[in-house]
């Protein structure tokens, strides 16, 4: 008897709709606990950023060079660094050399690692298997083992003396390459091969389909793979600092001037790089979200 | 195009003509990065191979020369063992943090953030359009001893008076966990946002706890994105030298920075290649072990 009681009211409990709210309370506490480490996570993200926009405002002491170390606090406001950004010697230099050395590994990359993508997901052949080895392997390997194996390269076979743009730009295609096949692959998988099938039967020829269908489908994830590849690129440090010689990009300036005198220049081209890549991405999308409400 | 087709398909009986035309294709498309791997990635790995066995008495002034000097290996595992510990140690620390502070940020853009999720999306990626060594630089200020987490935390007794963030362990594993989350919370979210939401919804309709769900239902669906978000959070993290030059001292210096050092500052190329083909073996042997293990079928 006491059993019966304890066994229906427990069903009651379960599917009963008085103990519903609770359970939906407990729910929402937990829906938005999710959403809010989600959000304190993202705050964490922004704590360096926030850095470099105020100390790109930053007068430091003692600097009528308007140099200081990196790592100094915050003293006095000034416009100064923004009106003098190519003042400190090389440093527009560098940018010219990072954004021409990223731009022509990304071209590179994306052109050979979408011609692979295609091949892997569209075409069957022996030695597929190995061929997604090869692809993968680079990902797994250390920069600083990609680096030195590069460097050990150009050492031994005698190319250490042209060591500068060439041998940055064959180092950045090599790691941007399997990120490349990575995405535009994941792309292709996930593309209906169907709209291709009907575009064959609608008469277009091979060609017709491919540049009518199959590319603009394929395009958003050729994009992304061109901008992570330009992103990529365009910041590395590791790998550039095994194989550039003498010359300098601008994550290689950013480190000799932590060495020294820090200008405070710096900064100020990281939240350029911030602003212009935020608006650049913010526009990407608004211009998305245009298109889809006009095909809709 | 169509004159190819009709040349393969005789010889080849098992397969029809589509196929094999097909054949051709795909090796025409994957030649040129091949031959790039090929020339630029297997080769300068047998090259680094071949440097690590060079007689370690030549210096690069004279050249080396190639004595197949295996003993390289055992005087760069015996003088630096602890540093690959730590390497390893710092990595795994960073990729598990990652991974809980990852997880809810992708869970929430995934399934909570509605009509946000695009812009949210972009939040993760945009502090890191700036460049990775400022963004670096920047927590060295913050951190630093007389910056405001250290002014806090010694106000608040946490930290003792004379005590330090900046040049500790944590300082360093800190760096790692900011500048690789990313490559965690991606994935994640990528596989997270695949998965079917009326599936967790189901398990809930079908009395699962909230956390039961999670474990038997959406943790197992995001599997191939933990997978890949901490291998691309481990394997980096692993040769990372930046973090522990910048916000460590040689005191939490990892294998990068020993590699590094040995590479571009000693020329001493038989250590360095040989630390760096130990540090790829040791980190392909764990990334197998690990994908074995955890068995999904996508790598990445």
């Amino acid at each position: 008897m006491a059993t019966d009681v304890t066994t229906t009211s427990m069903t009651e409990r379960r599917v009963g709709p008085a103990k519903r709210p609770r359970r939906n309370a407990g729910r929402w506490i937990s829906d938005h606990l999710v959403l809010m480490v989600g959000i304190l996570v993202l705050a964490y993200m922004f704590v360096p950023i926030g850095y470099i926009f105020a100390l790109s405002f930053n007068q430091p002491s003692g600097g009528e060079t308007g140099h200081q170390s990196a790592g100094a606090q915050f003293e006095a406001f000034t416009w100064t660094n923004w009106s003098t950004i190519c003042e400190p010697e090389g440093l527009c230099r560098s940018l010219r050399l990072s954004i021409q050395v990223s731009i022509t590994a990304t071209v590179i990359a994306t052109i050979l690692g979408t011609l692979m993508a295609f091949a892997l997901v569209r075409h069957s052949f022996r030695g597929r298997g190995s061929s997604n080895l090869l692809i993968f392997l680079p990902m797994a390997t250390p920069e600083v083992v990609m680096g030195s194996s590069l460097l050990a390269m150009f050492v031994s076979t005698g190319f250490d003396s042209v060591l500068g743009f060439v041998t940055i730009v064959i180092a950045h295609v090599l790691f941007c390459l399997s990120f490349v096949v990575v995405t535009v692959k994941a792309r292709l998988t996930g593309m209906d091969s169907r709209l291709e099938q009907a575009a064959m039967d609608l008469y277009a020829n091979e060609w017709q389909t491919f540049r009518l269908v199959t590319l603009p489908l394929a395009m958003p994830g050729i994009v992304a793979a061109a901008l992570l590849s330009f992103s990529l690129s365009f910041d590395d440090f590791i790998v550039t600092n095994f194989t550039a010689g003498q010359s300098v990009t601008f994550p290689l300036y950013v480190y000799g001037a932590k060495l020294k005198d820090f200008p405070a220049q710096l900064y100020v081209v990281g939240t350029i790089m911030f602003l212009v890549s935020f608006v650049f991405v913010i526009a990407a999308e608004v211009w998305r979200r245009r298109r889809a409400r006009a095909w809709a | 195009m169509t004159h190819v087709a009709p040349a393969p398909a005789p010889t080849g009986a098992a397969v029809d003509g589509e196929t094999s035309r097909r054949r051709g294709w795909g090796w025409l498309l994957l030649v040129p990065g091949m031959l790039y791997l090929a020339i630029f990635f297997v080769f300068p790995t047998i090259q680094l191979f071949l440097t690590s066995l060079y007689d370690p008495s030549g210096n690069y002034v004279q050249g080396y020369t190639l004595t197949w000097h295996f003993a390289n290996y055992v005087d760069a595992i015996r003088d630096t063992w602890n540093l690959f510990v730590r390497s390893f140690v710092y990595a795994g620390i960073a990729t598990a943090v990652c991974l809980l502070l990852g997880y809810p940020l992708a869970y929430a853009i995934a399934f909570k953030a509605g009509r946000w999720k695009n812009f949210m999306l972009v939040l993760v990626i945009a502090p890191f359009f700036t460049s990775f060594l400022l963004r670096t630089l920047s927590w060295k200020t913050i951190l630093a001893d007389q910056g405001p987490v250290a002014d806090f935390l010694r106000t608040i007794q946490i930290l003792p008076e004379d005590g330090r963030l900046l040049a500790t362990p944590l300082a360093v594993i800190a760096g790692l966990i900011y500048n690789f989350m990313p490559f965690m919370t991606l994935p994640l979210f990528a596989s997270l946002d695949k998965v079917d939401y009326r599936l967790i919804e189901a398990s809930s309709d079908l009395y699962s706890s909230p956390l039961t769900g999670f474990r038997k239902v959406t943790f197992p669906l995001s599997l191939p994105g933990v997978v890949a978000g901490t291998l691309l959070t481990f394997i980096p993290a692993s040769g990372d030298y930046i973090n522990a030059e910048i916000l460590g001292t040689p005191k939490q210096y990892m294998v990068g920075n020993r590699i590094q050092a040995a590479f571009l500052t000693e020329h001493d190329y038989p250590l360095a290649a040989s630390l760096s083909l130990t540090l790829m073996l040791i980190v392909v042997l764990m990334v197998v072990v690990y994908v074995r293990r955890v068995g999904t079928e996508e790598l990445v």
